[in-house]
């Protein structure tokens, strides 16, 4: 019966003129793009679109990318994943963390077809995963922060204690501390990605408490226009993308995220031939992490700092985690000179001196 | 005062065929619309129509999601339409579908040893006495102190969401995780075997329709289903024929819990594989549109849990192909709701034309 029901159908939309087999130029590579959150103007998904929109302009017709967003990481991400990939993409790019075991499974399935996955641990034959190094936009962003700030204190509202959360409080609070040492940076968890209500509750009890430069590492725009709806006697720093349009006055400059060249010189080589799979795990160097342009308040001198440090991580001759670091209890972690591995970075769960509040377990 | 040219009348005696052919006409003149949408977005509704209807079902691999993803609809879904007739309004499905997941996993990560017959039941049972006890709560809380059970069995919801959170950002937490918030794996005897090779399709959808077929006889032909339709018709005559209701609020909720739960142990073992705490995809507030759309008769809940799922695939599909919004789909479902609610207006009214 099944089958009678699809010839019918396919009888059906035969006679209803069904003309989605229009020809036109076959490009060289198709890339289907799978997303968490819904687009919106800012945030994660926001910037991974802007390098989708890159790789469009830069290759033209050579490639044709389609995108699926406000993907749940529960069982509907792996059918997204599969329909991308059985339906003659030649790369899927899926862009949150919890799509990792959906990505895992169906790039076994389909070993012709090339799999990125943005911030997870897991690779394969066909399966790479591609990171930025935050923390070191977290450290110019705590810097600043630190010159900028009257009260010594600032405010940190942040989604899960995971270590890419813990690797940014932990640079905003070394960079702060950097220019000031007398600086704590108070935390509060929302335990979301994505609440605006939370986060904005959690910027105003920041506020209450005396904290002058707010951050966050959530999704939303609302701490930042927390800030810029108070007395604006406190600075705001936007997360993932340029927030000022939401903090005019207030928005000091943010951590930016830019895919656009990576996923240009992937589907490059694609198309060349020359693709193989290698995980990455980018920074300044590879252009993948910025800061925004400097809110006006912001002396010269200190944009000149910021300017050097900039071009040192370019360099590779600076990295935000050069010890000695020093965690919560005062033990040494690291010995003065040395450089955190990409495995300690990968497992901190702990916090720096200097943090106020108490690491959660 | 202003004299409308239509009035509304009541009818003299509902249109008693009418009452099952409503969804029919509903789901007619939501494709129908559907078509003009595509029109006004500047597509070819045709190819609208397939991309959305047909493309998501049209292999096999297809076939097996649409029925994956219908399955903790149906269960949630049949649970519910349980309560709903006796006026148990249990809201809070979304919390009891966490809870069975969470106890199902709870087996799963204490005895990773036990064989699969053996475990498989276990989570069953775990799930559903989770979700039973979720239920339990607002059944207990309606009949001790009147609270009301939609309000009491809704904000459960969040603090589901809350419990399961801290299951897997603490107790549970994958040591190998780097600190993400889920459990490990699921080891293989704890996940439900699948039937469509090329597929994910698992046994669940079985359950699923075992739990749909028990529940039809247990309604039609029982004492028990006769006295939860006469509580849902009339509390007084309930009363006047010694019926309990606060007995049918408990059966309406624990039978709603646990086959949440039950649900909620289907999507672990079945697609996730893991406790995470995205495991709750709105399934449980979904089924209230199954059970409703269901008419809530169990051959109609069977039946609207595939057509809410295929609006969720098609979605999905008019994005990937169409370059077209998701959430579309949230506008077929209003759209559905609309008309559902619109043909039974005139189920039991007519339009008056005046002068």
């Amino acid at each position: 019966m099944k089958l009678g029901m699809r010839r019918a159908a396919i009888a059906a939309i035969a006679v209803l003129g069904f003309g989605g087999m229009a020809a036109h130029a076959q490009p060289d590579v198709k890339v289907g793009f799978v997303y968490v959150s819904p687009l919106g103007e800012a945030g994660w998904s926001y910037q991974h679109e802007l390098g989708r929109q890159a790789l469009e302009a830069a290759l033209g017709d050579q490639v044709e990318t389609r995108y699926v967003d406000n993907v749940s990481e529960g069982a509907d991400a792996e059918r997204v994943i599969r329909e991308f990939a059985s339906s003659g993409h030649d790369l899927v790019i899926a862009t949150s963390f919890g799509y990792m075991n959906y990505v895992e499974r169906v790039s076994q399935e389909f070993p012709d077809v090339q799999f990125l996955h943005a911030t997870g641990y897991k690779d394969g034959a066909n399966f790479a995963n591609y990171n930025a190094r935050f923390y070191e936009g977290r450290y110019l962003t705590g810097v600043i922060a630190g010159h900028m700030s009257e009260t010594e204190t600032l405010g940190y509202v942040a989604a899960v204690p995971i270590p890419e959360v813990v690797q940014g409080i932990n640079a905003f609070t070394r960079g702060a501390r950097s220019v000031n040492p007398d600086i704590e940076v108070r935390v509060i968890w929302t335990n979301s990605w994505y609440d605006p209500g939370r986060e904005r509750e959690a910027a105003n009890t920041l506020l209450a408490q005396g904290a002058d430069v707010l951050t966050h590492h959530t999704d939303s725009t609302a701490v930042v226009q927390a800030v810029e709806d108070s007395d604006r006697t406190a600075w705001g720093v936007g997360y993932h993308s340029d927030m000022s349009e939401f903090g005019p006055e207030t928005h000091l400059t943010a951590t930016t995220h830019h895919w656009g060249d990576y996923y240009i010189d992937v589907v490059e080589s694609v198309i060349e031939g020359t693709y193989a799979p290698s995980n990455l795990w980018g920074g300044h160097a590879e252009g993948m992490i910025d800061i925004a342009p400097l809110n006006d308040a912001v002396p010269a001198d200190v944009a000149a700092e910021i300017e050097d440090l900039q071009a040192s991580m370019r360099d590779g001759e600076f990295h935000p985690f050069t010890g000695p670091v020093v965690n919560q209890a005062g033990e040494v972690l690291l010995e003065e000179g040395a450089v955190m591995s990409d495995s300690d970075l990968n497992q901190m769960n702990y916090f720096v001196e200097g943090v106020a509040s108490e690491f959660p377990n | 005062m202003l004299d409308w040219p239509i009035r509304i009348v009541r009818r003299d005696r509902p249109l008693a065929r009418m009452r099952y052919l409503s969804p029919l006409m509903a789901i007619v003149l939501m494709m129908l619309t559907g078509m003009l949408i595509f029109l006004a977005l500047g597509r070819d509704p045709a190819e609208g129509f397939y991309t959305f209807f047909i493309r998501p079902i049209s292999s096999l691999y297809g076939f097996g999601e649409l029925l994956l993803k219908a399955t903790p609809l149906m269960l949630c879904g049949i649970g519910l339409a349980i309560g709903f007739r006796a006026n148990v309004w249990n809201i809070g499905a979304e919390g009891q579908f966490m809870l069975g997941a969470a106890g199902a996993t709870g087996v799963a990560l204490t005895f990773p040893n036990l064989p699969a017959f053996l475990l498989l039941p276990l989570m069953v049972v775990s799930g559903a006495l989770a979700g039973m006890a979720w239920g339990a709560i607002p059944a207990w809380l309606k009949t001790r102190f009147n609270a009301n059970e939609i309000l009491v069995s809704l904000m459960l919801v969040y603090v589901a969401g809350f419990l399961v959170s801290w299951l897997v950002f603490s107790p549970w937490r994958d040591p190998m995780g780097f600190g993400f918030p889920q459990t490990e794996m699921l080891s293989s005897a704890a996940l439900l075997p699948r039937i469509l090779p090329g597929t994910r399709l698992n046994i669940a959808i079985f359950l699923a329709i075992a739990l749909v077929a028990i529940t039809w006889i247990v309604l039609q032909h029982t004492a028990i289903g006769f006295r939860l339709r006469v509580t849902g018709r009339s509390r007084s005559a309930a009363g006047y024929a010694g019926f309990s209701i606060q007995r049918a609020v408990w059966i309406g909720l624990l039978c709603g819990g646990g086959a949440a739960g039950i649900a909620g142990m289907t999507e672990v073992a079945g697609p996730m594989g893991q406790l995470t705490d995205k495991i709750a995809l709105g399934y449980g507030f979904a089924a209230i549109i199954v059970a409703f759309l269901g008419r809530l008769h169990p051959l109609g809940v069977l039946l609207a849990s595939l057509l809410m799922a295929l609006l969720f695939l098609g979605g999905e599909q008019v994005q990937q192909h169409m370059n077209l919004p998701k959430s579309i789909s949230m506008v077929f479902q209003g759209l559905l709701l609309f008309y559902l609610l619109g043909a039974d207006l005139l189920v039991n009214y007519r339009l008056k034309w005046n002068g």
